[in-house]
């Protein structure tokens, strides 16, 4: 059977497609100001037995799709992470406006999970913001961080706070790299803070579209204690663990 | 044909217009939150009506009371001892303070970083749409949180009337001597306003009235033990919160109704969700008229509250005053006993509080258990940790959720809950 995983995020839309339990299609798209309509290019032509949903827009994605079956975030990358890395015991996941800490069983029950405020700190946005600030894009923000050798110290991590610390870090003549660093850094600690709400346990699987990161992923290694793994596609985990759930279902 | 209430709002002060977009705006979100529940107890007519009527003949009662010299007295918290006010043949009432209104107005007293509760009752006096507020004859505040205790120091500009009422921040045997004294005050304010004494029959028909009042409730939450679940978690939370407005022994025959009713349903095998919908027990801070939106969350995921661990719930009702004494000071005594009781986050230590969470979650036969704290309020957020270690080691799953009245995170907190309940299912 052919069964679709879409996860609606707020940054990026993400669809994985898998036939007889391997992946046959993965696309990824910015979500912009019209999800659906990025939906609908997505799944336009894709043929499917069974597709389940996730994400911020999964409920709006089942008003227009309704055979749909619909999980939560959680679930979706307990089920992927799981399949990717056996064996998996923690995952943390940085999307765009939410970051996540899982415990998980061994077998993808998930035993506890932990996610941020309701505010932006520790998340892909709020990297967004401050490579702005800086005027790099992201690619150079990252490997601006990779090239510092030390860290200016951010002390804020509310968004707006921190953005201003930027400036003036800037007016007063600190190198961009090392900024760039401190900021990686502050979201580094800010993701260790949150995963110590759960036991963190090795393997630990680092997901999200901020896994693609990877000073922050060494950075957030070291914060934690612990190696992570980065599976290939780190991002369309979410909904590669729908198609996967889509597929279980069934049986 | 509705009653013109109009002119008694005039009368009581309140800025009509602003009054009639708050009741427009209440009245659609009772409408979307509590009548399309599905299989409600018939009984539930009555606290729709109630609801329905909330700023209108329940006021018309208390302004007809004070015409016969009655006296009302406003209050925000489960510490003021509803068996004195009545002694006194007062009437007591809570006030309201569960939705942001005029919160621009509340800032420009209040930092910004002030809990929803104290903000709310802040906008609703300083935008004039609170007519229990304008109904009191004395409004009570009591020293519990650093928030509330200082709020009432610019508060008491705001309202004609206020009695601060000091509280302790621990059970011992200071603290007992302290709210002893407090209560003894409140007692001698009171006999000033009505101009009544305190009686040992007027105390203790007090003490029998809010005794039944809590009985009633004491076997609501037995009923809500059975699988499935008779009534809903939002009714149940409606029942917990017109407990607050309502006359008392009305209230009382209509939870006592109600309570028939679900013990018909129960042996029927009857209820609102299918037999084994996961069960949650709310705990954590107060949920005053209509902060609904946590619940309804809940309940919209496919989950059914089973109990609240809170003010507005259990915390609030769970013990009777004993009435065998033949004194006032016995009665009096009595009375504190009750009180000090209550397993408030302001109290240090609190552990008796945790205790109880886990004892209703097993006679509840809930399988995880939500916190829910406002933000900005330290006790009950601080203590949420330990809550939630110690929940947790005893097997029962338990998610934190820090909010407040805003709707913008409505989205974040249905992935939380829902996964939540995806943990619970296993």
């Amino acid at each position: 059977m052919r069964s679709a995983g879409i996860d609606i995020g707020s940054r990026a839309i993400k669809l994985v497609l898998v036939d007889e339990g391997r992946v046959v299609l993965r696309a990824v798209e910015d979500t912009g100001s019209d999800p659906l309509a990025v939906c609908q290019r997505l799944v336009d032509g894709v043929a499917y037995d069974a597709i389940v949903g996730t994400g911020y827009g999964r409920h709006l994605f089942k008003a227009h799709w309704p055979a749909t079956e619909v999980i939560s975030e959680i679930k979706a990358v307990a089920v992927g992470a799981t399949t990717l890395v056996a064996g998996c015991r923690t995952i943390v996941d940085i999307g765009g406006q939410d970051s996540k800490a899982l415990a998980l069983d061994g077998n993808g029950k998930v035993r506890k999970f932990v996610m941020n405020d309701r505010c932006a700190a520790g998340t892909g946005k709020f990297l967004e913001m401050m490579a702005t600030a800086l005027a790099y894009t992201r690619e150079e923000f990252v490997a601006a961080a990779g090239r510092a050798a030390r860290a200016e110290s951010l002390t804020s991590m509310c968004t707006v706070f921190a953005e201003s610390e930027v400036v003036s870090l800037i007016a007063r003549g600190a190198a961009k790299e090392e900024i760039a660093l401190g900021v990686h850094q502050s979201v580094a600690s800010r993701i260790a803070a949150l995963a110590g709400g759960v036991p963190v346990e090795e393997p630990v699987v680092f997901t999200g579209g901020c896994a693609h990161n990877p000073r922050l992923a060494s950075l957030i290694s070291e914060a934690v204690k612990h190696p992570l793994r980065v599976p290939e596609s780190p991002q369309t985990v979410a909904a590669l663990g729908c198609a996967l759930y889509g597929v279980a279902e069934r049986r | 044909m509705s009653t013109d209430y109009r002119p008694m709002w005039k009368d009581l002060g309140l800025d009509l217009g602003a009054h009639d977009a708050l009741l427009g705006v209440l009245g659609s979100l009772y409408e979307q939150t509590f009548t399309k529940q599905p299989n409600r107890p018939a009984g539930m007519s009555y606290f729709d009506f109630v609801m329905s009527e909330v700023h209108g003949l329940r006021i018309k009662e208390l302004v007809d009371a004070k015409q016969t010299g009655r006296k009302v007295v406003g209050a925000f918290c489960t510490f003021v001892p509803e068996e004195i006010v009545l002694a006194l043949d007062g009437i007591l009432v809570g006030l309201c303070a569960g939705a942001e209104f005029a919160t621009a107005e509340a800032e420009k007293l209040l930092p910004r970083n002030t809990c929803a509760l104290i903000k709310g009752f802040f906008g609703f006096a300083l935008a004039r749409v609170c007519p229990y507020l304008s109904a009191s004859d004395v409004i009570v505040g009591e020293n519990t949180c650093d928030g509330k205790k200082k709020a009432y120091e610019i508060f008491k500009d705001l309202v004609p009337r206020l009695h601060v009422m000091d509280l302790p921040q621990s059970k011992s045997a200071e603290g007992r001597a302290l709210i002893r004294a407090e209560f003894g005050r409140f007692a001698a304010y009171l006999e000033q306003l009505t101009g009544k004494k305190l009686t040992v029959d007027g105390l203790r028909k007090g003490i029998a009235t809010v005794n039944a009042k809590r009985s009633a409730m004491h076997r609501l939450a037995r009923l809500r033990a059975a699988d499935p679940a008779p009534i809903s978690g939002l009714d149940g939370l409606l029942m917990n919160q017109v407990y607050f407005y309502d006359d008392p022994v009305r209230f009382t025959g209509s939870v006592n109704k109600i309570c028939d009713e679900l013990e018909q349903r129960i042996e029927r095998q009857e209820g609102v969700f299918a037999k084994g919908t996961p069960r949650i027990l709310i705990s954590g801070c107060p949920m005053a008229v209509p902060n609904w939106k946590l619940p309804a969350i809940i309940e919209r995921a496919g989950a059914v509250i089973v109990g609240e661990e809170s003010c507005v719930g259990e915390r609030g009702t769970q013990h009777l005053t004993a009435d065998q004494g033949r004194t006032l000071d016995e009665l009096m005594d009595a009375i504190v006993d009750r009180y000090l009781k209550i397993d408030c986050a302001i109290f240090t230590p609190n552990t008796s509080r945790v205790e109880h969470i886990m004892r209703m979650a097993k006679d509840l036969h809930a399988q995880g258990v939500i916190h829910y704290g406002l933000q900005f309020c330290s006790p009950y957020q601080v203590e949420a940790g330990p809550v939630e270690r110690r929940l947790e080691k005893e097997g029962l799953p338990t998610l934190r959720i820090d909010t407040d009245y805003g709707q913008e995170d409505v989205g974040q907190l249905q992935t939380r809950v829902e996964a939540f309940i995806e943990r619970l299912r296993g």
